[in-house]
């Protein structure tokens, strides 16, 4: 019983998609990770996207495979295969399926006929039933039924089976007793798929050799080393989803980097603090001490923070935040993806305030913008926001090895030393300012000669207290021009205008391979498209240009106020018309055929 | 300009410290708080102890929240770097500046408002991690730039300046402190200068967090008949426990106070606490006795002062974090960066 009446239109060999759907802690993630893993080993390009709920046990989650030999691994919105394994969602699981696809149930019971679609095969492999022969105890035959249905989809899937048994080889390293069911769950299954089947199904994987000097990591990991090699000494956080993992990785790998060999003892302090209020008032105390300091956080936590940020803004003391971006507003979805506080960053705090952002699309460029974040943060004296997001912080993805320049030194802004200050007649904490609006600042337990009084209050350019307009305007004035300033050394958009087409899309973060696999597609089509990633705010002069260059220019983000289009419109020329938006908010990664849709639509419109 | 600069007067025969200071090297601006406020004898309490104590004054942090108290930081240790922060928020910003740099001796001003209400959450926390700091609350039981209203300071019964009386019960930052594990907690009166210097003092030699309480009237919003927090009522009902004194390392124990029933508690960094106790057998190292002793005394409707509780053997915050000895801001940036050959192992291949 294979897959005989189903002619499938294009070869599916390293192109299709698998979404499998589990209950959560069921220990389902681990061998999902595991395919994921083998398919990557095998060379083929790959992603991993994990769709949880926030919960710890009972709830619907998925995780979806996309297999793409060209590299669009963006999210597929339809699958070539669908491993139903929670009857909760069976439904609306198989109404995903691809128009000659494949669902594979577990057929320890059976299956529901209302379900049951005709343009779709089913293959039933009994995975409780085995597992509840061959393993002991509960906890036990739960979680080997997930290994044994990775070992059905190793078979139907064509993955390498000495592949998949070296990685669990390499996960069980020291621990035979568990190395030895799992081999035997993955074993049970994938011989019951080869002798009830005819397989492998035409959407397959065969190696390839498209991962060499890739590796598979998340960008809260990539984040985290980043502030490790930017040289962040102080770290303060309040724990949120999906912020959390950024956090747990700088500490373990500050244990591992920056315990002194020969005192044992810590180069770095982690904090957790009560609340993120006290996060970012930590950063803004170690910052101002004289420490890189971060906190990492999503969009709740920002909200919380919004007093500190103006203080830190309006004080000038710098500060790293790395905002995982989830779904809003309120505590909205915390385990769904959003690009939603690009606003509320931009203009974090009251009064007239204005913040430098930094977009990272990819878990190589939240390595990247880490230095990039502190050394803006310090040299302009401000806050600084890395918006990185869910799918970009907590999934896998193939990356770029991760690379470090050596002779990278810290820019650590102006900040005068006592030699200094002994030579300066009198110090001024505001001024003089230089060409890029910045003033000198000084650090504590320095020298008596550079003391001055941080205040959130009405200041002079000399740092003391003022209620007279030409005096707190001269200061905020300059602050102004300060970040102007900044948009020289945001890093420069990814700008592909090869097409010289009138069309121009815009996007940014983790919209990325959606919009460069939709590029793709609408040229197949005949709608051909300029195409450009900005990477922070403020906007350059290569911004601009785009802008400029491009008749209809479409910005492509995830939420539901166009807020980059929004902040196109707000600080930079562009005429508000020329701007049209295609907009994911749903809370699920953004994938080509949204991007398409929406063009079209406004194409035809 | 609406800040006013102090101006400079010394007088040649001013007494000088260890480092060649005088006590003017130790003063700030001028203040701007009412004639006659509290929060300006603390001020000067401040400033001696700073002053006999020998800090280097660059050494000092000054660091406070907002709100009549939250000025106070200015008004002493011009040398110093201060940092004005938000309502509430002065103990993580603390926090965060003791954690880069350990060498840094942090002041933190605080009042009633900033740390009893908007700021509880946190005070309770500096409290939990033992930051090394000194942490001053000027306690008045109003809200003073806001014009009179109670703060979680004010007691039951308690009036406003226009008689309407308070029925919330008080946040008695002593209590609080021994419920969340406090190692240092002392109160005051602003009215007595004699007994705050040596508390400020053995608070600056404290390893670990010393929380001092001081009662500080608010002459224009809470000096009235009706007030608990006022120089009268405070004078009526101040009840030492302690009489305290301060001996510094490497100096003969000379004490102010007579010898016969004092207890001497050695400081971690080689100084002397000597504390004699008024009603004869308070423990200030006994947690448990102190609760019950407090207790019984605010029973009494009594305003219990002078060191209440010490302990000498908890771990601060970095020794529970295990950082280094050198501050965090001076390790050098070489020993920092792990270097791209160990990138070699990152991620899954």
């Amino acid at each position: 019983m294979a897959a005989q009446h189903f002619a499938q239109p294009r070869s599916q060999v390293n192109d299709f998609a698998v979404k499998l759907a589990n209950v959560n802690g069921t220990g389902s993630s681990s061998a999902n990770n595991l395919l994921m893993r083998s398919i990557f080993r095998m060379g083929v390009p790959v992603s991993g996207k994990n769709l949880f709920p926030s919960n710890i046990q009972g709830l619907p989650t998925w995780y979806e495979i996309r297999v793409n030999k060209d590299g669009h691994v963006a999210r597929a919105r339809i699958y070539d295969l669908m491993v139903a394994m929670n009857g909760q969602t069976y439904a609306r699981d198989i109404a995903e399926v691809a128009s000659g696809g494949f669902t594979m149930y577990d057929s320890s019971w059976p299956l529901d006929r209302d379900l049951i679609r005709e343009d779709v095969t089913y293959l039933g492999v009994p995975l409780a039933e085995m597992c509840n022969d061959e393993f002991r105890g509960p906890r036990e035959r739960i979680l080997m039924k997930n290994i044994a249905c990775a070992g059905a989809l190793v078979a139907m899937l064509g993955i390498d089976m000495e592949v998949i048994a070296q990685l669990l080889t390499e996960q069980f390293a020291g621990k035979e007793r568990l190395r030895e069911s799992n081999q035997r769950a993955l074993r049970l299954g994938h011989d019951f798929a080869t002798s009830h089947f005819d397989f492998p199904l035409p959407c397959h994987v065969e190696a390839m050799d498209a991962t060499r000097g890739s590796i598979l990591i998340d960008g809260n990991t990539a984040a985290a080393l980043g502030c490790v090699y930017a040289g962040a000494t102080v770290a303060a956080w309040y724990p949120i989803t999906p912020s959390t993992s950024l956090m747990d990785a700088f500490a373990k790998y500050c244990a591992k980097f920056r315990r002194d060999p020969e005192t044992g003892r810590n180069n770095y302090l982690v904090l957790q603090a009560e609340d993120e209020l006290a996060a970012i008032g930590m950063v803004l105390g170690a910052s101002w001490a004289g420490a890189r300091a971060f906190t990492s956080t999503s969009g709740p936590g920002i909200s919380l923070m919004q007093e500190l940020i103006g203080m830190g803004y309006y004080a000038e003391i710098p500060a790293v935040v790395f905002d995982v971006q989830r779904v809003g507003p309120s505590t909205g979805m915390p385990t769904r993806v959003q690009q939603a506080d690009i606003l509320a960053c931009a203009y974090a705090s009251h009064g007239d305030t204005k913040h430098v952002l930094l977009f990272p699309a990819s878990p190589a460029e939240c390595f990247e913008m880490a230095p990039t974040a502190f050394d803006l943060a310090e040299r302009f004296q401000t806050p600084v926001f890395v918006l990185s997001d869910l799918d970009i912080g907590m999934n896998d993805w193939v990356s770029p090895a991760l690379e470090w320049d050596d002779s990278y030194v810290p820019d650590r802004g102006r900040v005068l030393d006592a030699g200094e200050l002994r030579e300066l007649e009198v110090y001024h904490r505001y001024e003089p300012a230089d060409s890029e609006s910045v003033a000198a600042r000084t650090l504590p337990g320095v020298s008596d000669l550079g003391a001055y009084f941080t205040r959130g209050s009405g200041h002079t350019i000399e740092g003391a207290y003022t209620e007279y307009p030409e005096e707190y305007q001269a200061v905020l004035d300059r602050l102004a021009r300060k970040h102007t300033a900044v948009a020289e050394h945001i890093p420069a958009p990814v700008v592909d205008d090869h097409a010289h087409a009138p069309l121009g899309i815009v996007t940014l973060g983790s919209c990325e391979l959606a919009v460069l696999e939709a590029i793709e597609l609408l040229g197949k089509r005949d709608v051909s498209a300029d195409y450009m990633r900005i990477r922070g705010f403020p906007f350059g002069i290569a911004v601009r240009a785009f802008l400029e260059a491009h008749d209809t220019i479409v910005v492509v983000e995830q939420n539901r106020d166009s807020q980059l289009r929004t902040l196109l419109t707000l600080e930079t020329p562009v005429p508000k018309e020329k701007l049209r938006s295609v907009l994911a908010y749903g809370g699920y990664p953004l994938s080509a055929e949204d991007v398409v849709d929406g063009i079209t639509k406004i194409l035809e419109a | 300009m609406p800040s006013i600069v102090k101006p400079l007067v010394t007088h040649p025969g001013l007494e000088r410290n260890a480092l060649g200071l005088t006590i003017r090297d130790y003063e700030g601006g001028m203040s701007t708080l009412c004639a006659g406020c509290g929060h300006d004898s603390v001020t000067a309490a401040i400033t001696h102890a700073l002053w006999e104590s020998d800090t280097p004054p660059h050494m000092i942090a000054k660091l406070s929240g907002i709100g009549c108290s939250a000025k106070t930081a200015a008004y002493f240790a011009r040398g110093a770097h201060g940092f004005n922060g938000c309502h509430g928020r002065m103990p993580p910003i603390a926090t965060g500046a003791s954690a880069a740099n350990r060498d840094l001796l942090c002041i933190g001003i605080s009042g009633d408002g900033d740390s009893l209400s908007i700021g509880l959450g946190h005070l309770a926390h500096l409290v939990r991690r033992n930051v090394r700091m000194v942490y001053v609350i000027e306690n008045n039981g109003v809200y003073g730039l806001t014009k009179g209203q109670f703060s979680a300071s004010a007691d039951v019964g308690s009036t406003t300046k226009r008689g309407e009386a308070n029925h919330l019960q008080p946040i008695d930052p002593m209590f609080l402190g021994l419920s969340v594990g406090a190692t240092f907690l002392a109160r005051g009166f602003s009215g007595d200068k004699r007994q705050l210097v040596p508390i400020f003092r053995a608070a600056m030699a404290h390893r670990g967090l010393a929380i001092i309480d001081v009662i500080s009237p608010c002459v224009t919003f809470n000096d009235h008949e009706g007030s608990t927090k006022s120089y009268l009522f405070t004078r009526q009902h101040d009840v030492q426990m302690t009489v305290t004194d301060f001996v510094p390392p490497a100096e003969e124990i000379t004490g102010i106070i007579p010898d016969q029933g004092v207890v001497s508690i050695p400081m971690h960094d080689g100084a002397t606490l000597r504390f004699r106790s008024v009603p004869d057998g308070y423990d200030p190292t006994d947690r448990l006795a102190v609760i019950e002793h407090l207790m019984s005394a605010k029973g009494r409707g009594e305003i219990v002062t002078g060191l209440l509780y010490v302990d000498e053997q908890s771990s601060d915050l970095h020794e529970l974090g295990n950082t280094t000895d050198k501050p965090l801001t001076q390790v050098p940036y070489e020993k920092l960066c792990p270097g791209s050959a160990a990138l070699a192992g990152v991620g899954f291949r």
